[in-house]
Order: C-alpha cells, then sequence, then structure tokens
C-alpha cells in the first residue's frame, strides 16, 4: 500500500525539494523503514534505530501517532502522513 | 386639549411611585434608569441597568424577563420615570414603581452613585468599527484597553503582532528585545523604517507604536529574554504571551515560564514559507513540551542563518498569532488550544493538526521533572 507524505520545507533540502514523497506500508514503521531506505538522509531526521526522532512529530490524518499506537500506527492509501520538526524562526 | 402637566398629574395618580428607602426594601428588585447616554454617564445608582426612555418597551424584557418581579424606575427629576412606569404596566409588569424625586433627590440625600465605565467621544471614534462589532462592542473595546499583552521579540513576527494589537488598543504591551535594527530587518520587519536603523529594535516598535496609538503603555526590556530576568519580566504582570522568538532557548523558557505563570502564550514559528500557529493555555490544553519535549540536537535544528524567509510570511503569521491575541484578550470565538495550524505559503495552504496535552509532559504533566529554568545552549546563530 502506497502513501502521501508531505514533507515540510525544513525537510525538504533532504527528499530533493519534493513536497510530498510516496512511502509503501501499511504501518507508520513500515513508511518510516520504507523513507528511509528510498531517501535516507530524510529517514534520519525522523527515524532513528527503529524510533521515532523526539523533536520530530508525525501525524497520520491530522493526530499525533504517539496519542495512538506509536509506529503501528495504521496507515492507509487515503491517509495523509504530515512530518513536523520543531521550528523557532521568529524573525 | 391636555397638555403635559396634566397628563403627568394622571398618570401618577395611576402608578406607584415609591421613596429610596422603600425602594431600597423592594428584594430582588431590577433597576433601570430611564435617563438619557449623557445624563448616565455623570453617574448613576449602583446595580441599575440603562434603558434609555425611547428604548424601554423593546429591551426592558431582556433585562427583566419576570414581569411579577419589583421594578424600579428612575430619571433625573421622577416624570419620565413616571411614564415608563405606567409603559411597563401596559407591558404586564406588575410591579413597576416610578422613584420619586428620581436621581436628583437621590444624590442630594446622599444616595450612593458610581460613574459608568464608557469610552470618550475620542475612543468612541478610533475604535468605531470594533464598536459596531457585536462580539466585541463597548465592552470587548474596554477588555482590550485593560489587557496587557508581552511581545516575545520584536522582529518578524513581533512587527506585525507590535502594530495590529497597538491599533487594536491593547492597553499596555511589553516588548522584550535585545537586537538593533539593521538593513537586512527592512524586508519584513513593518515595525521599524530607516529613521530607526542602529536603534534599539524595542525602542524603535515603542516610536511606531506610539505614532499609531496614545492609548497604549508601551513597556520595553531591551534584553533578551533568560533564566535571570524571566521571572523579573513576568513579574510586571501579563495576562498573554506573544511569542515571536527565534530561537529554540527561548522558546523553552517561555513555555516554562507561562506553565508556571498560567499565562496563555500565542506561539508562532516561520521558515522560509512555511509558519505555525497554535495557543498554549496552561490548564486548558498542552504546552509547547507536550508538543515537542525538548528542542532538537545542534545538528539537527533547521539553521536560522541558512535559512531565509519571505517577506511577507511573518506579515502573515504573526496577524494570525495578533488575531489570536485579540480574540483571548476580549474573550471571543474559539482559539487555537490544541490545535496547531501550518501554513504553506508558497502554495497557499492552511492545514491543522490536534495537539493533545501529553500527561507525562515534563513540565505541566501529571509528575513534571522539569521544575526550574533551563538555559539552553544557544546553537542558532542568527
Amino acid at each position: 500500500m502506497t502513501v502521501v507524505v508531505r514533507v515540510p520545507p525544513v525537510l525538504r533540502s533532504e527528499a530533493g525539494g519534493a513536497k510530498e514523497v510516496v512511502a509503501s506500508g501499511g504501518t507508520v514503521r513500515e513508511v518510516m523503514e520504507d523513507l528511509s531506505l528510498k531517501l535516507p538522509a530524510l529517514g534520519e531526521r525522523v527515524y532513528d534505530a527503529g524510533e521515532l526522532r523526539p523533536f520530530v512529530n508525525v501525524y497520520v490524518d491530522g493526530e499525533d501517532v504517539r496519542t495512538r499506537a506509536g509506529l503501528d500506527t495504521p496507515v492507509s492509501t487515503s491517509s495523509t502522513v504530515i512530518l513536523l520538526p520543531a521550528m523557532a524562526g521568529g524573525r | 386639549m391636555t397638555t403635559y402637566r396634566e397628563l403627568l398629574r394622571r398618570t401618577k395618580e395611576r402608578i406607584s411611585e415609591v421613596d429610596a428607602r422603600a425602594a431600597g426594601e423592594l428584594d430582588g428588585a431590577v433597576w433601570i434608569d430611564v435617563r438619557e447616554q449623557d445624563e448616565w454617564q455623570e453617574g448613576h445608582i449602583p446595580g441599575a441597568v440603562h434603558i434609555p426612555r425611547g428604548h424601554l418597551e423593546s429591551r426592558v424584557e431582556s433585562v427583566a424577563p419576570d414581569k411579577d418581579a419589583p421594578i424600579v424606575i428612575y430619571c433625573a427629576a421622577a416624570n419620565r420615570s413616571a411614564f415608563a412606569a405606567e409603559t411597563l404596566g401596559e407591558l404586564g409588569y406588575t410591579s413597576a414603581h416610578s422613584l420619586a424625586g428620581g436621581f436628583t433627590d437621590w444624590k442630594r440625600n446622599g444616595g450612593e452613585i458610581t460613574m459608568p465605565r464608557t469610552l470618550s467621544p475620542e475612543r468612541r471614534t478610533r475604535y468605531s468599527r470594533h464598536l459596531l462589532i457585536p462580539e466585541i462592542g463597548e465592552a470587548g473595546q474596554l477588555k482590550l484597553l485593560d489587557s496587557r499583552i508581552l511581545l516575545i521579540g520584536a522582529g518578524g513576527l513581533g512587527s506585525p503582532a507590535s502594530l495590529y494589537l497597538a491599533a487594536a488598543g491593547i492597553g499596555r504591551i511589553g516588548i522584550v528585545d535585545a537586537d538593533i535594527v539593521d538593513e537586512t530587518n527592512l524586508q519584513r520587519q513593518v515595525a521599524h523604517s530607516l529613521d530607526t536603523l542602529g536603534t534599539p529594535k524595542v525602542d524603535s516598535a515603542k516610536r511606531s507604536i506610539e505614532a499609531l496609538n496614545p492609548d497604549v503603555d508601551v513597556v520595553t526590556y531591551r534584553e533578551r529574554l533568560t533564566s535571570e530576568n524571566v521571572e523579573r519580566i513576568l513579574g510586571d504582570g501579563w495576562d498573554l504571551i506573544v511569542d515571536g522568538a527565534d530561537n529554540f532557548p527561548t522558546r523553552y523558557l517561555v513555555n516554562d515560564a507561562s506553565v508556571w505563570h498560567g499565562i496563555p502564550v500565542v506561539h508562532g514559528s516561520i521558515y522560509r514559507f512555511e509558519g505555525q500557529v497554535t495557543v498554549f493555555a496552561p490548564g486548558q490544553g498542552p504546552c509547547y513540551r507536550c508538543l515537542f519535549p525538548e528542542p532538537p540536537p545542534a545538528e539537527l535544528a533547521p539553521s536560522c542563518a541558512e535559512g531565509g524567509v519571505l517577506g511577507v510570511l511573518p506579515g502573515i503569521v504573526g496577524s494570525l498569532q495578533t488575531n489570536e491575541a485579540i480574540k483571548l484578550a476580549a474573550g471571543i470565538g474559539d482559539p487555537l488550544i490544541g490545535r496547531l495550524l501550518l501554513f504553506d505559503a508558497l502554495v497557499t495552504e492552511f492545514s491543522e493538526v490536534r495537539v493533545e496535552r501529553n500527561p507525562d509532559c515534563p513540565v505541566c504533566g501529571e509528575h513534571p521533572t522539569i521544575t526550574e529554568y533551563i538555559d539552553y545552549v544557544e546553537f542558532c546563530a542568527r
């Protein structure tokens, strides 16, 4: 199953400038594993040693996966996955 | 032909007129002042509701829905109130009484009076477009004038926020920023100008605010927020914080301080074409550490210096923050509590994700592990 993963501008250089990338998997873990294979630079920013990085949030259909089943949260072809790292700029 | 005198005399014969002492003994009475606006503004009986005589019939039921409850009506000299009492009788009120001698005798006999809080004619003009909105009106505008809002940063986000908060009539605006205005700021920081290049941003912003609205009391802090000064600055008494900081250490300091002081924070951040806005309201919703428990390590933090930002983006995001701040100050609408609004300026797209309170949050959770300020090392050079 393939899902669309939205890449925030902060991470787009790690995704070759893409705003969205397609990854396959039925759970967030599988999507992260696939992302790490296809786009290692992006994968590394989000997912490390089998865990989500603590300063990056992953949302499936607007819900933080940490408030759901974490990496086991299911995704479907109609799901939107959003990667969201902390951002501090105010200038 | 009936004259006014005769009409008044006959009306007074039909209605109940009570003196101040008897009126005071009417338990649960609704007191209605039927004089004109200018008379009301010069003082009225405490607790009275103001309904000018011409609006009595249309408005009385909203302030006195129970037609058997006692009502005391007064005007200046018990003439208009006599006619008003008769009208209330016709509307079915069974216990409407005119106050004998009216406000004039009340005041002469040493009765207690209060001066209503109303906007001056100048303020009525300045804020007329707010007064026309039912959700704001005079009461809402007075709330804005009573509000004290602290801005962290007088840069990209702080510029539009300071100007729109000032224009809205926020009574006191505090600004924390240690920087000096330079040429590279003018691409987006609209509170500053060529005239203020080389001067402290807090002074430059204060000048812009005062040029826009002399109602605003501006308090400047020409310093960077640190664990050393955060208690002193927050101790000056702020209802709300608008966070437009440009670095993680300040963001986390603002968060921890706001949780411990119970002050809501309107959070905004920007990078290139993207912005984020949310409201952290202690006790009501998540805090910044519920969203991001720890700052990212230096090597993974987006570099501010290389980042760049579309000039108008902080205008949009800072204005969205101001919208939240004004709503919170006026007590209206649905603030962005528990909702993180994402804006992508390049494709012009808004999206929203939910932010939940984390019971394990190190600051606002059930068993906090962070109980004092942390000075994170600054790794993002401007």
